[in-house]
């Protein structure tokens, strides 16, 4: 059996539906024959016609209206259409959802699916990630998995948390990634993954800069040099532990994430790891991130904008030679 | 030939006998067909990266929305507006230019498909996100006000899955506080991607929120081309002389996927048995040839005329160089002395 990421958020899906009846999926085109923009619902209407509801065009009462499900008792799943629609509901996510519980001592169980990141051709509208924006706010718990398994497991583990979660699902990832079983339990949430060992540099990265970075960490392996691969699986709570243990064993460090410069997952790893383990290193860390501009449409634009192998070996081997 | 439509220049539609724009709106539907026709085609060859997103069977409602406005007048076109925005003045080879990703296209290969305009002549370029282009298109038309000018209208499009975001409503909201010279033009085509109406909304008619946002509300058949450009021409010409901004809603079936990626398979068969599922170019058509408005000779000269512009059009835009990575400047502000630059 083949299982590709985007069918691990469906069975996982299936399960939580199963499971709990609690559970609902709340989003635009998620239910009826269609099952979703992206098939990640494709058949759960059926069994579930009740509990697989589609949505008009709201995102912000979409939101709300799943916060006040959760608060009364449901499990809500939110699907997004694409991640870059979710700014039409920040008001919901971020001053809603995120303070919920700090002001009233009742947490809002939701999950929101961000269908997130590039593929050619997508433009600056269909494209974004956007976890650095939801990480910065308080309240809420974001999750980038960038593995199939990670992509089943993280999901129900999502559900079962009583906090709100932005579940950042890669839509490069969905039909790149395949594993042969779905496994019954991953990693606690909030702890990082060590995704390769080794002893020369430390790539810190999430999502589908994991991939890239394994590439690349492959590619090097062939010059001998070894790089360990840190997946942080989720972004917030982020396992700033985990990182500094592995950079005490390479002291180099290179952050990678697909999303825009300013701020973001990869500065915050960088901040924590300068202000908590300057001894451990051996050169100044290197971070690589998308180009500050809105997300081209062009292919040749595109790859360009977006970190890839190609960049990550460039700037982990100008490392270390530092 | 029919050309890209010279606003202001040429006698408007405003003015012209009834038979004479029903012909000159026939045209330019057949324009759009034929060119998105010419879009579906490339796209299945794997010529085109992305999606592609067409206005068949809305061709009649969509025109209607470009026929009537002037120099000076601001569109505010979406998805499903070629026919629209060739009307308006649009030349083809832009669309042409921004699917196939030219840098010589108005979005330079940064944008594409339907996300494109020229702001500077008065056609906004529509971002995905729904309903976020009624304020805008108020706010340039208040610009137009603060600086004294007389005889504007703006005019925006949206479906009826748009017509539920948020921000549809407070632009509907903030356009008759304003009081400005605007047209909201809704196309109901039944279906938001997969989603009917049932789940898009409840009320017995769209056209009857008109009423509690301020606006005078129309409902016309999309199919039937005359209704169409005696609808939003009136709705143009009381924006444009001062009535309170107006909604104009069609009914429609979309005739296509949501995208060209997209088998509709969820479209029912009852749904495209409604009179509304019609197709409006042939009504059209058939129209034309019923009232001997022309003869077959000149009907096929009309579609000759047509293929030939789109041909020409992408024959332009793929002799023409992709946007080079390289040569980009990579700055998404104008004050370059200003630009971060985080490496
Ligand atoms: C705020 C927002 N949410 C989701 C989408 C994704 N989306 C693009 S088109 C579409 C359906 C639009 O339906 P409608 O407004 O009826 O226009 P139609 O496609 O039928 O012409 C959706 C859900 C979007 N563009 N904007
Ligand atoms: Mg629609």
């Amino acid at each position: 059996m083949s299982i590709t990421y985007l069918e691990a958020i469906r069975e996982a899906q299936a399960r939580l539906l199963r499971d709990d009846e609690r559970v609902f999926i709340y989003g635009q085109d998620v239910g009826g024959t269609f099952g979703g923009a992206f098939k990640a619902t494709k058949g759960l209407a059926k069994e579930f016609p009740n509990r697989v509801l589609n949505t008009p065009i709201s995102e912000d009462a979409i939101v709300g209206t799943a916060i006040g499900a959760a608060i009364k008792g449901m499990r809500p799943i939110v699907e997004m259409q694409f991640a870059d629609f979710s700014s039409t509901a920040l008001n919901q996510i971020l001053n809603h959802a995120g303070t919920h519980y700090w002001r009233t001592n009742i947490p809002v169980p939701i999950t929101i699916r961000l269908p997130s990141g590039g593929t050619k051709g997508s433009g600056p509208f269909h494209s974004q990630s956007m976890e650095s924006i939801y990480a910065h706010y308080p309240g809420l718990i974001v999750m980038t998995p960038a593995t199939v398994e990670d992509a089943y497991t993280m999901l129900i583990d999502a559900v079962a948390i009583d906090d709100p979660v932005v579940y950042c699902e890669h839509k490069y990832l969905y039909y790149h990634l395949k594993a042969d079983k779905l496994p019954d339990k991953g990693l606690p949430t909030g702890r990082a993954r060590i995704a390769r060992e080794g002893r020369d540099l430390t790539i810190v990265t999430y999502s589908a800069m994991v991939q890239e970075s394994l590439a690349v960490a492959g590619e090097l392996a062939r010059e001998n040099l070894e790089i360990e691969v840190v997946d942080l699986r989720t972004v917030k709570p982020l396992d700033t532990d985990t990182v500094l243990a592995s950079v005490a064993r390479t002291g180099r460090l290179l952050c990678v994430g697909e999303s825009f410069p300013w701020g973001g997952a990869t500065a915050e790893v960088i901040a924590r790891v300068t202000s908590e383990g300057f001894h451990l290193l051996d050169a100044a860390p290197v971070r690589i991130n998308a180009k500050d501009t809105p997300i081209p449409y062009h292919p040749n634009l595109w790859s360009a904008h977006r970190p890839g192998a190609k960049m990550i070996a460039a700037k982990a081997r100008a490392l270390l030679k530092e | 030939m029919l050309q890209t439509a010279q606003r202001g220049k040429k006698t408007s539609a405003n003015k012209a006998a009834p038979h004479e724009r029903f012909l000159e709106a026939f045209r330019w539907m057949l324009l759009a067909r034929t060119l998105e026709e010419k879009l579906v085609s490339l796209y299945r060859g794997g010529q085109i990266t992305g999606g592609v997103y067409i206005g068949k069977g809305q061709e009649a409602v969509s025109v209607a929305c470009g026929m009537f406005l002037q120099k000076g007048d601001i569109f505010a076109p979406l998805i499903r507006d070629q026919a629209g925005r060739s009307a308006f003045g649009e030349p083809i080879v832009d669309v042409a230019r921004t699917y196939l990703g030219s840098r010589q296209g108005p979005m330079r290969g940064r944008d594409g498909n339907i996300h494109r305009g020229k702001p500077g002549d008065d056609q906004l370029a529509m971002i995905s996100h729904l309903g976020a282009m009624v304020s805008v298109t108020v706010g340039a038309l208040l610009a137009k006000r603060f600086r004294g000018e007389k005889n504007f209208v703006g005019l925006s499009c949206i479906g009826e899955g748009g017509m539920q975001t948020g921000s549809f409503h407070e632009g509907m909201n903030i356009a008759a506080v304003e009081q400005v010279p605007l047209v909201i033009v809704a196309t109901n085509n039944h279906y938001a991607y997969s989603t009917p109406n049932d789940r898009e909304f409840a009320c017995a008619d769209l056209v009857d929120r008109a009423k509690g946002y301020g606006f005078e509300g129309y409902s016309i058949d999309g199919t039937d081309l005359s209704m169409c450009l005696d609808v939003i021409g009136s709705a143009v010409k009381r924006a444009r002389a001062g009535r309170p901004p107006q909604l104009v809603v069609a009914s429609v079936l979309r005739l296509s996927g949501h995208g060209e990626h997209d088998d509709a398979s969820y479209v029912t068969d009852e749904m495209k048995r409604q009179p509304f599922a019609q197709d409006c170019l042939k009504l059209t058509e058939k129209k034309v040839v019923d009232l001997e408005m022309a003869d077959a000779a000149t009907l096929k000269s009309w579609r000759e005329d047509a293929a030939r512009q789109v041909d020409e059009a992408i024959a332009t835009a793929q002799k023409e160089a992709a946007p080079d990575a390289e040569k980009e400047d990579w700055c998404a502000i104008s004050t370059r002395e200003l630009v971060d630059r985080p490496e």
